[in-house]
């Protein structure tokens, strides 16, 4: 075998130019495809990380029906608090669930004294919510990063727009759900920058302050959002969960509770979709890149050397090794393309993240681009191009081991 | 070596072989016959066309007739398979040819090795000694680092003969091995083939057309127009 890889590596490096541009041919393709798997990667598991930790959590459950008319944050499709308690013992028992945060969503009028607009509120346990979306305190811009009863969380876009600052007195009026209406002053404690994606311009205030306002006599929840300890996991859970709550049924005999994972809530799912496919493309380019130059420098090598073919033929090699001959070179050109790819992409992605390319998304300005390799992927990309080698070698290495020697030794 | 002195090495009996060229049948061996003995050294001669190369082939079992029968140490070599051919060939054949195809990527040294590498699987010891010592026989040792592009063209036949014989084969086979050689070099090659036959007892079988070295031959068969015309003894100076 080492012999057969002597003989091999000679060949290459008998037509120098011809290797170096067939392996500068899968090197460019190899650090395409890196460069744009790892950074459209971390691009999204970064967006993924924003939406979920932000705000979303990566799971959430509502009473049957409330997600289809989530934009009117409607109070009468609350848990009712028998339900809420139950699905609290239930989440309380789940190991694979880090923290959940129940949450009373509603709309409600916001006022300075001078102006008054719109605002769309959570009332939330603050540490309970800090737990559940780990990244809601790196959003608070300006103020302390906690949240007391009498306090609020205002949307950076309200404060600009109506000039209110930190520690103003600001009133919410709402509606509660047998329509009478209900006022409650606040102090400004934060404001938050605002995130891309549902919820993204929403307020906070306490839960015990939400139920106040909307004269609740006991508590009942919108939504209660759920971290997982595995993400990766989600799927599964998600289904696990949601196969513990069909049971739960009302008096009706249907099912009380409705689960969504976060993909299910947020419209950047499909631009992670998106994202996937055309990774998926990049990568057949890629294939096709390896097969069709491998290929060629192949066929070209086989017709190059039939005279050499013909003189082991006749001597008595089997053709099994000169096939072996011509797939080990095949072989040793797709490993030298993924190495010096892998080499290549990982120097560019490292002065990338040097580099520190920031973008915006939507409302969210100066995120930095981080893009890691994930072995998994440096690992398939590199395994793809060598057997894509293989492959491409195959039938030009075949149709090597079937020469008659006779005829080979013939050909001028 | 696995002699077989009670029977001839080479016996072909009423040997032919057609071509098809187009559409045209073309006779290049019309029922030849003749038996070799082992350890002889043996020169088919003629002009170009008469045959010569197409005989050579058959007894290499890298053709097969088309009618007669061909035995070549012991094997009905016509009824071989393509895998068992290239065995049958790398257990008890040499081949040296006109243009010396000599593995241009290897080295001198790794020529002659490759025969016991990549075809019969020899023991890294047993295949230094071996080459070692059919290097010093052929004159190369001091070459042998050298890469085919780098020496001459006798020196490259030499390291020809020497890659023919390392494997210790019953027979070598020669098309043309002085073509393209000065005259002087060309009997410098057929000397070394014949004293190699003297210390091996290997069979040699070569052809020419060359009327100045035929006479190196012990045994000369004339080959005209596909059939044995002559045989006669030659000169066989070193041979007993």
């Amino acid at each position: 075998m080492n012999n057969l890889f002597k003989i091999a590596i000679r060949n290459l490096l008998r037509y120098k130019r011809r290797t170096l541009l067939t392996v500068s041919l899968i090197t460019i393709g190899v650090v395409f495809v890196l460069v744009f798997v790892s950074v459209s990667g971390s691009f999204k598991a970064m967006m993924i990380g924003q939406i979920t930790d932000s705000m979303l959590g990566h799971v959430q459950i509502h009473r049957r029906g409330y997600v289809a008319s989530i934009d009117n944050l409607p109070l009468n499709m609350n848990l009712k608090p028998q339900a809420f308690k139950k699905l609290e013992v239930i989440l309380n028992s789940q190991r694979a669930v880090d923290a959940f945060s129940p949450r009373i969503k509603f709309g409600g009028m916001f006022s300075n004294f001078v102006e008054t607009t719109n605002i769309r509120l959570n009332g939330v346990y603050p540490d309970r919510e800090f737990k559940t979306a780990p990244l809601l305190t790196s959003r608070i811009i300006e103020g302390k990063k906690t949240l007391e009863k009498g306090e609020i969380l205002i949307p950076v876009l309200l404060s600009r727009g109506m000039g209110v600052k930190l520690n103003d007195p600001v009133v919410i009026v709402t509606t509660n759900q047998d329509g009478s209406v209900n006022g409650k002053q606040f102090r400004v404690s934060g404001i938050l920058e605002s995130a891309t994606g549902p919820g993204g311009r929403d307020g906070y205030i306490h839960i015990e302050d939400a139920r106040e306002i909307l004269r609740m006599p006991e508590m009942e929840v919108s939504e209660i959002a759920i971290r997982l300890k595995d993400f990766s996991k989600l799927n599964q859970y998600a289904s696990q969960l949601s196969h513990l709550l069909a049971t739960e049924l009302n008096k009706q005999g249907k099912p009380i509770f409705e689960i969504h994972t976060w993909e299910k809530l947020s419209p950047f799912y499909n631009i992670a979709r998106m994202i996937d496919v055309m990774t998926f493309f990049i990568k057949l380019m890629l294939i096709a890149i390896v097969l069709i130059s491998i290929m060629n420098v192949m066929i070209m090598a086989v017709y190059e050397r039939i005279r050499e073919i013909g003189t082991i033929a006749a001597i008595g090699t089997p053709p099994g090794k000169i096939l072996a001959l011509f797939v080990i070179e095949g072989f040793s050109l797709g490993v030298l393309g993924a190495v010096s790819g892998g080499v290549l992409g990982g120097i560019i992605l490292y002065f990338l993240n040097v580099a520190k390319i920031s973008f915006n998304f939507g409302q969210q300005q100066g995120l930095i681009l981080t893009a890691n390799v994930r072995a998994a992927d440096l690992l398939a990309i590199s395994v793809t191009v060598i057997v894509v080698s293989v492959i491409a070698s195959l039938q030009p290495a075949f149709k090597a081991s079937r020469l008659e020697p006779i005829e080979a030794l013939r050909h001028v | 070596m696995k002699e077989k002195s009670s029977m001839g090495l080479v016996i072909a009996e009423k040997l032919s072989k057609d071509y098809l060229t187009g559409e045209v049948v073309v006779r290049a061996l019309h029922g030849v016959s003749f038996t070799i003995e082992p350890a002889s050294f043996v020169s088919f001669i003629g002009p170009s066309g008469s045959g010569k190369t197409t005989l050579l082939n058959l007894i290499g079992c890298l053709d097969k007739p088309t009618a007669g029968q061909l035995t070549v140490a012991g094997a009905d070599v016509a009824s071989l398979s393509r895998k068992d051919s290239a065995a049958f060939r790398g257990a008890n054949l040499g081949f040296i040819f006109q243009d010396f195809n000599l593995l241009p990527v290897l080295t001198v040294y790794e020529n002659v090795e490759y025969p016991l590498l990549m075809v019969q699987n020899i023991p890294a010891e047993q295949r230094t000694e071996r080459v070692h010592q059919l290097l010093e026989a052929v004159g190369m040792m001091e070459q042998r680092n050298k890469y085919p592009d780098q020496i001459s063209g006798g020196q490259k036949q030499r390291v020809a003969i020497a890659r023919a014989l390392v494997t210790h084969p019953q027979l070598v086979l020669a098309d043309e091995p002085t073509a393209n050689l000065d005259s002087q070099t060309a009997y410098t090659v057929i000397d070394l083939m014949k004293k190699m036959r003297d210390e091996l007892k290997t069979t040699f079988i070569f052809s020419t057309h060359d009327q100045k070295i035929v006479g190196e031959a012990e045994i000369i068969y004339q080959l005209t127009d596909g059939a044995l015309v002559v045989n006669r003894n030659g000169g066989g100076k070193n041979h007993e």
